[in-house]
């Protein structure tokens, strides 16, 4: 049970590159948090740098309030499972989970214990005298997460645990992961490029991009009020739509010249005579209504259909369900739509990105 | 598959078959001539079929030796091949390991010209550098001794090569987990690489074993004394020149027994030898 804390970690490569520009983190105890982010986005190497396996080159990296910067990561108290397993293949599952314990010299009767429970845990107690090799992907996954578990550490680390991992596989480990979690509450960062992981596991999630926080809150805070454009469009599968308009005198919307009618009360006064960025999630766009747009095509999914749509030169979507009649409906025909609720509407500025 | 009968088969088959005699035939007549007596041997043809010395012939061999040329019992001649084998085998696995554990895990400065240094002298061979060799073991006072006949040959480019190629194939996240549960560098070597590694040592066991026990050209210039001769050495020692009858029937018995302990090694570890060069367990 443990704190961790993340004051300015920056992280420059000896080339010069500078991967992590200050990123400030609470973790309550206790905490699971999901680092997301685009490949790139420096979210894997905040993780090993809290592992001990990368160095810090600025700021400070905090456990129970211990500053462990300069730790090696044995003496740090953590434990993490990496992408692909990493377990040793010439060893049994039990000596796997057992080998962390042995080098701490603790009693054969303890690690005994302790690695039967955790086996239980994971239902791996048949398993415990087979080799790596002889383990499905997701057997392995669960001895790696056991030779974390048997350890009890302050903070468990989970580096894109389940990306090696068949989709059907994966639901049921994030599922397994979850409860592990309610079970054990192990403070727990948790890395990812998969927005549904992380919007099921998070109690709270960061989203990173380019090196930089872009947002920290829980799931339904990011998914619900973003924090930038690139929040917006980076969670929620399609994206949200984003508009560039420009907002006259009297408070109406232009895209490209075209008005953009949007519900009464939905224009801020303050952005009047502005250039900004309007965005609308696909489900929060409905069919029919005063804004004509081009069809350009019509995804159907079985429960939901996206509508693809270019309105004033720039690409839209539009989430129904299957029940509203599209037959007929040929690419380049016209199609109108409107925007359901004025409170979801987002204002972003053009500028930074940033909610306004 | 199609199958090409006919003449074609019949060629093949001849082929392989005069290979097999090309290969075999020393093979036998060695064999043959360490059964019979001595003056069976010098009649001209010598007779193809086993004599009946045989017993009599490998026992002088073993506890007497020859009486001329060298004299010295092979029994302690193997003894001698077999201790300098082994210490060379192993030594140049136990070095080339942990050079190769240096030099894949460890960041110090000229890491890469150490490599280099290795690898360079991959291409040249013991010859080139004998005679400065020979003269830095004799004024060590290293003649003569076991010393003299391993520590030369010990050190190898080839096995150091050979096992940072497949320490580079040992994932980064195996290096990281040992880290974290725990294991300092000796550690992980000892508890992770060691035995990630058994099947390559033991095809290099089976490599270096044979190159030590048939090394001639050094044993020859270190040992002036009979009773630190290898076998192979003892063997050239036996064959006296001049007008001196040589013991052929002994020599021949020296060669069969000097090509025992090679083929049992190879009979021995042959799974593991194989194993070792064809797939890499990870």
């Amino acid at each position: 049970m443990a704190t961790l804390t993340l004051r300015q970690v920056q992280k420059t490569y000896d080339n010069g590159v500078a991967v992590l520009h200050g990123v400030d983190l609470d973790v309550a105890d206790g905490e699971f948090i999901v680092l997301v982010g685009p490949s790139g986005c420096g979210k894997s190497t905040l993780l090993r740098m809290v592992a001990g396996l990368e160095t810090v080159t600025g700021g400070d990296i905090s456990i129970d309030g211990k500053v462990v910067n300069k730790l090696e990561p044995a003496d740090r108290d953590i434990a993490m499972v990496f992408q692909n397993y990493a377990l040793y293949p010439h060893m049994s599952v039990f000596d796997n989970m057992a080998y962390g314990l042995k080098i701490r010299r603790m009693p054969k009767d303890e690690i005994r214990t302790r690695v039967e429970a955790a086996a239980k845990l994971l239902e791996l107690s048949h398993l415990l005298d087979r080799r790596p090799r002889a383990l499905s992907g997701g057997q392995r996954q669960r001895v790696a997460m056991g030779r974390a578990i048997v350890r009890e550490p302050k903070v468990f680390l989970f580096d894109e645990p389940l990306s090696n991992l068949d989709a059907k596989l994966r639901v049921q480990m994030r599922l397994q992961i979850q409860q592990l979690h309610r079970r054990l509450s192990t403070t727990s960062l948790y890395v990812t490029h998969d927005q549904v992981e992380a919007m099921t596991l998070a109690q709270r999630m960061v989203v990173m991009n380019g090196g930089r926080v872009e947002q920290i809150g829980s799931p339904t805070e990011v998914f619900e009020r973003p924090a930038s454009t690139f929040v917006a469009s980076f969670i929620g599968s399609p994206p949200m739509n984003l508009l560039e308009v420009d907002i006259d005198a009297q408070g109406v919307a232009r895209a490209g010249g075209v008005a953009v009618s949007l519900p009464e009360g939905s224009v801020p006064p303050a952005l009047r005579g502005k250039r900004v960025i309007v965005g609308v999630r696909p489900e929060h766009l409905e069919t029919g209504g005063d804004i004509a747009a081009e069809l350009e095509m019509v995804e159907t999914l079985g429960s939901e259909q996206l509508i693809h749509l270019r309105f004033a030169g720039q690409p839209l979507i539009v989430r129904c369900d299957t029940r509203t009649d599209l037959i007929g409906a040929a690419p380049g025909a016209a199609m109108h739509f409107h925007v359901g609720d004025a409170s979801q509407v987002h204002w972003f500025s053009l500028e930074d990105g940033k909610r306004i | 598959m199609v199958r090409q009968r006919g003449i074609l088969d019949w060629i093949s088959h001849g082929i392989l078959l005069l290979g097999v005699l090309v290969v075999a035939f020393p093979l036998y007549v060695t064999l043959i001539a360490s059964t019979q007596s001595l003056p069976e041997i010098q009649q001209a043809p010598m007779s193809m079929l086993p004599g009946s010395h045989a017993v009599e012939n490998y026992t002088r061999a073993l506890t007497q030796g020859s009486s001329l040329g060298s004299t010295a019992p092979v029994a302690r001649m193997m003894w001698i091949s077999f201790v300098t084998a082994m210490v060379i085998a192993l030594g140049k696995i136990a070095i080339s390991l942990l050079s190769a554990f240096a030099v894949v895990y460890f960041r110090f400065p000229g890491r890469m010209l150490c490599f280099w240094a290795i690898f360079v002298t991959l291409m040249l061979p013991v010859e080139v550098r004998i005679v400065p060799t020979y003269e830095v073991v004799s004024s060590l006072g290293m003649l003569n001794s076991y010393a003299g006949l391993t520590i030369p040959l010990i050190a190898s480019a080839t096995a150091t090569f050979l096992f940072r190629q497949f320490f580079l194939t040992v994932p980064d996240e195996l290096v990281e987990a040992a880290r974290i549960d725990g294991a300092g560098p000796m550690r992980f070597f000892r508890d992770v690489l060691l035995p990630l590694s058994r099947t390559t040592i033991a095809a290099l066991f089976v490599i270096q074993f044979i190159y030590g026990w048939n090394q001639y050209l050094w044993p020859l210039l270190v040992t002036t004394q009979e009773n630190m001769y290898p076998v192979v050495i003892g063997i050239k020692r036996m064959i006296v020149g001049g007008d001196a009858v040589t013991e052929w029937n002994l020599v021949m018995a020296t060669a069969v027994l000097a090509m025992i302990p090679p083929a049992l090694v190879v009979v021995l570890m042959q799974k593991w030898f194989v194993k070792g060069l064809v797939d890499s367990e990870k």
